[in-house]
């Protein structure tokens, strides 16, 4: 009765690789693509590492118009978009538009533009009242992002339900799920959703930095995110994106198309306690797992391998461990768990969706990818983080989550077709 | 329990924070007087500016609303946000006392421009004075979530929640997205849009969509479906709605229900170039399918309009197409506010639930004179009395975003 629904195409732009397989190589070999920052001069920051991204927008096929029309997280958006389409084999010219949607997720959507401009307007900085006879006209579309699903419609020949989705650093798992909810409803049958961030810029470094957010650890740029590690002491900013092509799964099985995925379950609650901080209990993290899993029809034990949000802070990675273990009870010690944002970074609302990717793959591939940089045991954190290597091992089910300002705690649970009941 | 399909959302609580009314009544009554909350900008000098007309809340003293600790880590629009939050969810009678569990609350949200007034001063701290002097709360207090994070906290509500952005379209988005989180299942959910960019250089960002109306007097500036539209006037605010679970709302002895969110869709239009037309119309039939209800059982329309003469025109259209040459009476009383942005649809879902409630239509603002061709049966001058049982909310973003809203009076 419920209709199901499954990923069919994926489409990344991550760290340290331009697309999928580069992301997928980057992941199983555990090398990472933190480094210092060279997008501007950071040398006034405390923080000067990040997950950084050589895009070449004319080599990703970019007219000159498009490069001016769309901000860097359009770009990276329309790019996996365009990726993902590709891989799924849908043909979008055949199907009717108003059945097809987007959700996409951002958490400071066009923020990189934004401060461009400012400059621009306010001459460096000098001026309170900016003078509006330098003002672009794409200012509007910076201010207010709606042109970024827009042009991910445009792109996907998109005319059905479309949105943006901007929870903060759950938006890339959350704009997933407000597609599955879409496809499930009836509103789509086909949903391209996932998520873009570029926040490398001076404005959001100087946010993470006035509140320690992220590590000062400039010394070693390439071992600076250290999830679960007894001495992580702060996430490492980076930029990103992942689209996915969501379908409905009797239709994607009748056109004989690569499933990578189920969307079996999907949940998101709010901490209700602070804007940045975590209670040590990770009560609303377990709850949305518990959640998801209820969802999806699967017992906890089922869970293979739980991608986890790890973003290399005190407080998230003593909190997620908390969550772990009361959602999953004596498997949480059994399951392994990783941090992909070891070697990619956090690119805030773009990395759940990136997490998302990572997680489908591991069930394509059949391998865990590890927590890099985790040589220092931490007693909070006592489960197994795939530490350093690869592990080849079946993956049938994956747990993703996400934690974010806000007090927002999402979990999806993604698993082959056929393990569902 | 009853199963997605027959979950009904209805509203049981609401506020409104806008230009010339704050708190529903006064906004209410400021829409059926025709007071005009539409003037010159008074938070800077825009004497640079080519418009310098906004809708301003001009009689919002924070400090009376909300405690002093969350001042300085809240913009302006976050503000209004937390206040309206309390309002609606006293007008629902929930509190503490209330017996829900806190995972039974959800908040959904929209917002457009985020906490922009707050970010400029940041921005504005950063490149004149350095990183050190970056507010600790600019890495919240900026963001599209905002909005949603602190009337969670403030409200100890855990349940599921998100936040929205579709430009104009998102506010009505939030409302669909709130009656979709009901019927999955969480039995209330606080729910609208609030914006406000009237800084300098928000205010200037929002003259750049070139859309803004230039003229000068603020009774002729923003004028929807008159022959004299010459674009429309920003405005700060919105609206909060409590959407909660039908059988809920009377388990808990709800003290009211204003009426039940009966349809919600939303479209996109085709790619520019494409040749073929927007897709309004689609979002409203759709809403009314999912309300199993046909244009005959409208009885009015709280339309989007834009203000903007193509756009008007294209909106006529397509109520004309839907419901025949003015086929059911038309409003647009935004013309009073301003275009609130996330804020508008609602706004307008407010002011549809309040029509129903006294069977009254509020009038298009200054609007006068509207084109024989839009065919448009469009409330302007006065209120109208009028039986009214259904109304139909739209909303349109820039770019292509439509979204409808279906809501019904109260079953007996």
């Amino acid at each position: 009765m419920t209709r199901r629904v499954v990923i069919t195409g994926v489409g990344v732009r991550a760290p340290g690789g331009s697309g999928t397989k580069e992301f997928w190589d980057l992941l199983t070999a555990g090398r990472t693509a933190t480094r210092p920052i060279s997008f501007f001069d950071a040398s006034p920051f405390r923080s000067r590492i990040a997950g950084e991204i050589d895009f070449d927008a004319v080599a990703e096929g970019f007219s000159p118009r498009e490069v001016r029309r769309m901000d860097r997280a359009t770009q990276f958006a329309v790019a996996c978009t365009r990726d993902a389409l590709a891989d799924s084999g849908l043909d979008t010219g055949a199907l009717d538009p108003s059945r097809i949607g987007v959700a996409l997720g951002s958490a400071v959507a066009s923020a990189t533009s934004l401060e461009n401009e400012y400059l621009v307007m306010s001459d460096s900085g000098r001026e309170w009242l900016v003078d509006p006879a330098h003002l672009s006209p794409y200012m509007f579309d910076y201010l207010s992002p709606g042109v970024m699903p827009a042009e991910v419609a445009w792109a996907a020949g998109a005319e059905g339900p479309v949105t943006m989705v901007s929870d903060g650093c759950t938006s890339g798992l959350d704009s997933v799920g407000y597609a599955v909810q879409l496809i499930r409803e009836g509103s789509a049958d086909v949903v391209v959703a996932g998520a873009a961030d570029t926040p490398v810029s001076p404005i959001v470094v100087a946010c993470f930095d006035a509140i320690k957010a992220t590590t000062p650890r400039n010394d070693d740029p390439a071992h600076a995110s250290r999830p679960f590690d007894g001495t992580r002491n702060g996430f490492v900013l980076a930029e990103g994106a992942a689209m996915f092509v969501l379908e409905e799964y009797e239709a994607a099985q009748r056109r004989g198309a690569h499933i990578y995925a189920e969307v079996g379950g999907y949940a998101t609650r709010c901490n209700a306690y602070h804007m940045t901080g975590l209670k040590k209990d990770g009560r609303e993290m377990a709850e949305s797992i518990r959640a998801a899993l209820d969802e999806a029809r699967l017992d906890r034990t089922a869970v293979d391998y739980v991608n986890a949000h790890g973003s290399g802070t005190k407080q998230n990675d003593r909190h997620e461990t908390a969550a772990f273990k009361r959602s999953l009870g004596e498997h949480a010690y059994a399951v392994p768990v990783s941090s992909i944002k070891s070697m990619v970074g956090h690119s805030l609302g773009a990395i759940g969706s990136i997490e998302i990717a990572a997680s489908v793959l591991a069930i394509e591939h059949n391998v865990v990818p590890p927590t890099a940089n985790l040589h220092t045991p931490d007693p909070e954190c006592d489960l197994d983080y795939v530490p350093l290597t690869a592990r080849e091992q079946r993956v049938d089910t994956v747990l993703t989550v996400g934690s974010g300002f806000g007090g927002f705690q999402s979990a999806m649970v993604l698993h082959r077709p056929e393990v569902a009941a | 329990m009853s199963t997605p399909d027959r979950r009904r959302a209805v509203v049981t609580g609401l506020s409104v924070a806008a230009p010339g009314g704050l708190g529903t009544e006064r906004y209410w009554k400021s829409l059926l007087t025709g007071e005009n909350g539409i003037a010159e900008l008074s938070r800077f000098d825009a004497s640079r500016y080519p418009s310098r007309l906004a809708g301003q809340i001009d009689d919002f003293e924070a400090s009376e609303h909300l405690p002093s600790r969350l001042l300085p880590q809240t913009d302006v629009s976050t503000r209004y946000a937390l206040a309206a939050a309390d309002w609606a969810l006293a007008d629902a009678g929930v509190g503490p006392e209330s017996g829900l569990d806190d995972y039974d609350l959800g908040v959904v949200t929209s917002t457009a421009q985020g906490g922009f007034d707050f970010t400029h001063r940041e921005f504005h701290k950063l490149w004149s004075q350095g990183p050190a002097y970056v507010s600790v709360y600019e890495s919240f207090a900026w963001f599209y979530a905002v909005n949603t994070g602190q009337i969670s906290i403030r409200n100890a509500m855990r349940g599921p929640s998100a936040a929205l952005v579709g430009e104009q379209a998102g506010g009505l988005d939030a409302i669909g997205h709130a009656r979709r989180t009901v019927r999955r299942g969480t039995r209330l959910v606080l729910s609208g849009g609030v914006d406000s960019a009237l800084d300098p250089w928000g205010f200037a960002s929002q003259l750049s969509g070139g859309l803004v109306s230039t003229v000068a007097d603020p009774e002729r500036a923003y004028l929807p479906f008159d022959v004299d539209a010459s674009g429309y006037v920003p405005g700060e605010g919105g609206a909060v709605l409590i959407v909660e679970d039908a059988d809920s709302a009377r388990a808990r002895g709800a003290e009211r229900i204003y009426g039940e969110i009966a349809g919600y869709a939303a479209t996109f239009d085709p790619a520019p170039g494409s040749g073929r037309p927007p897709a309004l119309g689609r979002a409203a039939e759709l809403a009314l399918a999912e309300a199993g209800l046909t244009p005959a059982d409208i009885s009015v329309v709280f339309a989007d309009g834009a203000g903007v003469p193509e756009l008007d025109r294209a909106e006529a259209d397509t109520l004309a197409r839907l419901f025949g040459p003015r086929g059911v009476p038309v409003t647009a009383p935004k013309a009073l506010t301003g275009r609130l942005c996330a804020g508008g649809g609602p706004a307008d879902l407010a002011a549809a639930l309040l029509a129903l409630r006294d069977q009254v239509i509020p009038a298009t603002g200054r609007t006068a004179r509207v084109p024989d061709a839009y065919a448009l049966d469009l409330v302007t001058g006065r209120p109208r009395e009028a039986a009214l049982s259904a109304a139909l909310v739209l909303a349109r973003g820039r770019h292509g975003f439509n979204s409808a809203v279906v809501v019904t009076a109260p079953r007996l």
